[in-house]
């Protein structure tokens, strides 16, 4: 666990940076800092590794204040990505892997077999490791800078903006992968994005941080999109909230009903669209196992008669959700009832099971 | 020789102003002259070489490999080379270090029209500027910075250099240092150094002047 | 081209005191020597400056004086006030000469290193030594190699000059050549140097291929 007692952060011109910050950063889970340009988000990530020293506060590492660790030591033992992956030009792809076991004085042999492993585990093909950093495209250099800093297993990872550099499409899948990755590794993670949605995404919990270093509001993504706790994070959350909190909402407890008949399907049971006449609709899909109920939804919209497929992981026929199956749960889950269909819903808790309390 | 002080002040004087070809005030103009016209004549050759190799990528290689090979070439090399063409003329001089601000300024052109960002020249070709035109209201004059930042270096480096000429016996303020030399006389040597550095000095200000006027946007930029 | 002839054709330049070999090692030997000193000056000193930032103002400085500095002038001057007659003192104008080049591009070189590089070494845990040596200076390292050339131009050019003031050296030929009007000699000599001269260019361009990481050169 890390924690920030009190930290501030003021240069010598008078610009305080960081302001007064206290928050904990739970073990094992992904914490992401966001905000505007200018809130400190970064300057607060840089403050664990000691990258930047804090002008007062105590930001404590596994209950120890960082301030008594010398800084190469203490960076050893925390992985460090930056945006433009900050690759080693010089040394080829496994080198820069192993650049801290190298540090740490492993023998050349394990280093590069643990390189070698990293690779893969980042989802690189082994046959990368020979070339220099200039031979490989923005997204592979950033996969090997994150390779670079699980290196040496340590416990803690710090990542600032490392995917804002890479086109959309690039940054989806480099961010599946981060997910992917930490379901295996349960690392402790401070994040540090502008981007909200990226936030929301990756985020296990938020830290919404306002221009002048101070916390604006510290939640689970769920918590936060239902409940932000002033102008400043709504409007920094941006529009479609309620839309977008449904994805943390999962579309296991919708109420299927068996296909009708007027579902053609091919013989594996695999849906092919809804029959109109001689002529066949369009149709969405959802699997109820692993999407959302945000998924389900937009399949019901996509379906001409506004009727949901369910389908299983191999794409065949489990059933329909109507609007009103789909209806019934965003009653559910709906923030408790207003005076009036205001855009601010009160502040009061309204937790769904896929949300995680604040830590 | 030990008694002897490092500069005679009443020498000077005599022989600032002589009337005769030795005089220092000769020399001095001699060795402007055929300091700058090398600066000149290679600003004019490179301008539409570096323009030719900008526009013809692959003319850059090897025109680039020439002037490599002639800026490692000392300058005394050069005069004796040229003294069996142009005898014991300016020309054995002005031709040499015309070759030697070339090998400065050709690159200083390139890698000032290559300094032009291509936002600034995408953004001018969509607003209609025919290439000559986009070339002389846009480009050049972003590229001045870094031409003119080669053409100190070549102004500065042609007024050292030509010094050297004296031993062919044209080398301007350098004929100073032949005459302390033969007599064992430091006056003229201190005089000729310190003459040869302030005008680099003074040529070096001039030319920042001449960019701080051309380029006014370049210091508020740098400000910013 | 008969010029050629006359001088690379006749026997006795090839022996002797004043023959080519002789004079080709004098040469060789002064630039070294200044090269060498030079070098271990101005290289350390460089990567100081550009890694801590402090004393940029003397790098700027000296780049500039050694541009206006005419070598003629320093030459005749420096052995004049050391006595005419003794060796090390031109080798003082050829070091002099020689630091510049190396100290600006040294600390260009390591100064330009990309800051996020930098950043992600010290992220990762290097030490201040660590990130100059196993980071910055390889980094740098093509711009330290033009410096090193540069003054190895500098310095072979220089030594030519100074055979005006008694040094030995392939320079002789041009020298004794201009004062005797032997014009042969004059262009013999200054084939000879420039042969020179290219050698050392060409050396450092293989210099620059077998220590230069191709992950750096590629970037460039």
């Amino acid at each position: 666990m890390i924690t920030f007692e009190g930290v501030t952060k003021r240069y010598p011109d008078g610009t305080v940076a960081v302001d007064d910050l206290d928050l904990e950063v739970p073990t094992g889970a992904i914490t992401v800092f966001v905000g505007p340009s200018g809130c400190g988000k970064t300057t607060s990530l840089r403050m664990i590794n000691r990258m930047i020293d804090a002008t007062s506060g105590r930001i404590t590492l596994h209950g120890r204040d960082v301030r008594e660790i010398d800084p190469p030591t203490l960076r050893r033992g925390i992985g460090y990505v930056i945006q433009q992956a900050g690759l080693f030009p010089h040394r080829k792809i496994v080198d820069n892997v192993a650049t801290v076991p190298y540090l740490l004085g492993w023998s050349k042999k394990k280093a590069r077999t643990r390189a070698m492993e990293l690779l893969e585990l980042v989802g690189l093909d082994p046959g990368l490791a020979g070339r220099y950093p200039f031979q490989l495209s923005g997204g592979q250099q950033q996969r090997v800078g994150v390779a670079r800093a699980l290196a040496a297993d340590p416990p803690v990872l710090l990542m600032d903006e490392p995917f804002s550099a890479v086109d959309p499409i690039v940054r989806a899948s480099l961010q599946d992968e981060l997910l992917r990755l930490q379901s295996e590794l349960r690392k402790t993670i401070v994040f540090v994005t502008h981007d909200i949605d990226e936030a929301v995404k990756l985020g296990d919990t938020v830290a919404v941080l306002r221009v002048g270093g101070r916390l604006a509001q510290m939640a689970g993504p769920a918590t936060l999109l239902t409940e932000p706790a002033d102008d400043f994070v709504r409007e920094f959350l941006g529009r479609d909230r309620g839309i977008r909190r449904l994805s943390f909402i999962s579309a296991k407890e919708v109420r299927l009903r068996p296909a009708p008949s007027d579902l053609a399907t091919d013989e594996a049971g695999r849906p092919l669209g809804w029959r109109t006449g001689d002529e066949l609709a369009a149709y969405g899909t959802f699997d109820p196992e692993s999407d959302s109920l945000r998924a389900a939804l937009d399949a019901a919209l996509l379906s001409a008669n506004g009727v949901a497929v369910a389908v299983d992981e191999d794409g065949r026929v489990r059933g329909v959700a109507g609007r009103d199956a789909i209806d019934e749960l965003l009653a559910e889950y709906a923030p408790p009832p207003a005076p009036s269909p205001a855009p601010s819903p009160p502040p009061s808790q309204g937790s769904g099971p896929a949300e995680e309390a604040p830590a | 020789m030990s008694q002897e002080p490092l500069v005679r002040w009443d020498w000077i004087a005599r022989n600032w102003a002589n009337g005769g070809p030795t005089a220092i005030s000769a020399l001095l103009e001699n060795h402007i002259v055929m300091a700058f016209l090398p600066v000149l004549f290679g600003l004019v050759v490179a301008l539409p070489l570096g323009l030719a190799c900008v526009r013809w990528r692959w003319l850059y290689q090897p025109t680039a490999a020439v002037m490599n090979v002639t800026y490692s070439l000392p300058s005394l090399v050069l005069f004796s080379i040229f003294l069996s063409v142009t005898g014991l003329t300016r020309s054995t001089v002005v031709i040499p270090l015309t070759f030697f601000a070339l090998a400065v300024l050709v690159p200083a052109v390139v890698d000032g029209l290559a300094s032009v960002p291509d936002p600034v020249r995408q953004s001018a070709v969509a607003m209609g500027f025919r290439p000559v035109r986009r070339l002389l209201r846009v480009e050049l004059p972003v590229a001045v910075p870094v031409v003119l930042a080669g053409l100190r270096v070549a102004t500065v480096s042609s007024i050292s250099l030509v010094s050297v000429g004296a031993l062919i016996g044209q080398g301007g303020l350098g004929n100073l240092f032949i005459d302390g030399w033969q007599r064992q006389f430091y006056t003229p040597i201190v005089v000729g150094i310190a003459l040869i550095v302030l005008l680099a000095v003074l040529a070096d200000g001039l030319l920042v002047l001449a960019q701080r006027l051309l380029t006014p946007w370049s210091r508020a930029r740098r400000a910013a | 081209m008969n010029f050629l002839f006359g001088f690379f054709g006749d026997a006795s330049r090839w022996s002797g005191p004043d023959g080519i070999p002789v004079r080709l090692l004098e040469h060789l030997e002064f630039s070294a020597a200044a090269f060498l000193i030079a070098a271990l000056v101005a290289v350390p000193l460089g990567m100081l400056i550009g890694h801590t930032g402090r004393g940029a103002l003397l790098v700027v400085v000296a780049a500039n004086a050694a541009r206006a500095l005419p070598t003629l002038g320093l030459l005749v001057l420096v052995v004049l006030l050391a006595g005419v007659g003794t060796v090390l003192p031109v080798l003082i104008p050829l070091v002099v000469l020689a630091i510049p080049p190396i100290l600006v591009n040294t600390y260009e070189g390591v100064r330009g290193v990309d800051a996020d590089l930098r950043d992600a070494a010290y992220g990762m845990g290097l030490r201040g030594r660590q990130v100059l040596f196993r980071t910055l200076t390889p980094v740098a390292l093509p711009l330290i190699l033009l410096g090193l050339r540069l003054a190895a131009i500098q310095v072979v050019s220089t030594a030519t000059v100074a055979a005006f003031v008694g040094l030995g050296g392939l320079g002789r030929f041009i020298i004794d050549g201009l004062a005797t009007k032997t014009y042969e000699s004059v262009i013999g000599g200054a084939v000879l140097v420039a042969g020179l001269a290219l050698a050392v260019q060409f050396a450092f361009v293989l210099l620059d291929r077998v220590v230069v990481s191709p992950g750096v050169r590629q970037v460039r």
